[in-house]
């Protein structure tokens, strides 16, 4: 067995999972912590304000960071779920549906800071234009993951309609993302581009990348912690949870 | 791989690919209805009949903007570069309204074909800039970054 493969088998143990994720939980918190505390500054008191929204447009230090992992959140809760699919390994369908509810805060959290933005910038909280619908279909899809996994008492069933259900929204990323490519939308177009210029000083960009980077990190810390007490919660009459007791190391 | 984790895979692989390929059937067949506003020269080409309520978006268009001293009407143009449309509008407008500003109203045409708005939206774009930057590229003439004039040119403007 190759070194990778041999590694994911180790992982999909859960008492090697459970111990593993332990030991890395505290130092996601630490750099989330830093980064977070660094992104903060900078945003407030480093970056220049805009010169049409005045200082109103810093709110993109969250909508953006939030809106961003909201996606790659939920990218990743269709893999786990894939994995967990054709692989049936249980700990990638608890890590997809611990990823739901956090993707669900991140993509509310996404649709409140634009609002309150919208409301002074564009003179309304809300427009049905087709990157806020989909990014409410986004949010609606974590509610329906979320609620068809909480309707079905099996856990590994409910896992397998979840993640088919993961797997069927996964279509929606791309129409968010290029939503204000393909349609005329109240939304502004693609600030921060990976191929080509970004629209913005660098002054401005940097701590927006710190704070992308820092809220991916929380997410890391949140879902390990999610996962290991679902892992826990479902394990609660297995071998390896009287073992760890035993042996001090829950 | 064993044979019944390829047929999972294949399933999956399955469902990712219907679903992509009934969300683009879907998508170009509601075209038309998911464009957010009209642009004035598709208004033009449309017919729209007056009465009717929908959305028109363009740039303000400069120096047309016409306020009445005693009260918030305002009348201005919005162009698209091409053709223009004449608005008029009786409420509070947003912060970012100026001219060459990228503006969305939403109302109906009257019997002379002037839009008379219910709601004026400011569409912002997507460039951010510091205002000494702005002033700075103002001053060496720049069209991008002037505060009264847009900061996109209304050729490059797409609706």
């Amino acid at each position: 067995m190759n070194p990778v493969m041999k590694f994911l088998h180790k992982t999909g143990s859960p008492a090697y999972f459970y111990w593993l994720s332990g030991r890395i939980i505290p130092w996601l918190w630490v750099v989330f912590a830093v980064l977070t505390t660094w992104g903060l500054y900078q945003a407030f008191f480093v970056a220049p304000s805009d010169y049409q929204q005045g200082e109103s447009y810093r709110i993109i230090y969250i909508h953006v960071p939030a809106a961003w992992l909201s996606m790659m959140i939920y990218l990743m809760m269709a893999i786990f779920g894939a994995i967990g699919l054709i692989w049936r390994i249980r700990i990638a369908e608890i890590l997809a549906i611990s990823s739901a509810p956090i993707g669900a805060a991140f993509a509310l959290i996404a649709l409140i800071t634009g609002a309150v933005w919208g409301k002074p910038t564009w003179g309304t909280y809300w427009v049905w234009d087709a990157r806020l619908t989909s990014q409410l279909v986004l949010f609606f899809l974590y509610l329906g993951v979320m609620g068809l996994h909480s309707a079905i008492d099996e856990p590994r069933k409910a896992a397998r309609a979840a993640a088919m259900l993961a797997l069927v929204g996964v279509v929606n990323l791309p129409i968010i993302h290029y939503s204000v490519e393909w349609w005329n939308t109240l939304h502004q177009g693609t600030t921060i581009k990976i191929i080509g210029e970004s629209k913005m000083p660098s002054s401005m960009l940097f701590p927006l990348l710190l704070m992308a980077v820092a809220t991916k990190f929380y997410f890391g810390a949140a879902l390990l912690s999610r996962a290991r007490n679902r892992l826990l919660d479902q394990d609660r009459r297995r071998g390896w949870v009287a073992k760890s007791i035993r042996e001090q190391r829950l | 791989m064993t044979p019944t984790r390829k047929k999972r895979l294949t399933v999956v692989l399955l469902i990712l690919l219907g679903v992509s390929v009934a969300a683009a059937i879907a998508m170009t067949a509601l075209q038309e209805n998911l464009l957010y506003f009209l642009s004035p020269s598709e208004v033009a080409e449309q017919q729209m009949p007056t009465g009717r309520q929908f959305r028109l978006g363009g740039l303000v268009k400069e120096g047309s903007v016409n306020r009445a001293t005693d009260s918030l009407k305002i009348r201005f143009r919005v162009t698209d570069g091409l053709k223009e449309v004449e608005i008029h509008y009786d409420d509070i407008l947003p912060d970012l309204f100026r001219e060459g500003q990228g503006i969305i109203a939403i109302g109906s045409l009257d019997n002379n074909r002037v839009f008379q708005a219910d709601e004026v939206l400011a569409k912002h774009d997507e460039e951010y800039m510091a205002p000494e930057v702005a002033d700075a590229l103002q001053k060496a003439g720049h069209p991008r970054a002037s505060k009264d004039s847009t900061s996109v040119a209304p050729s490059e403007y797409k609706p």
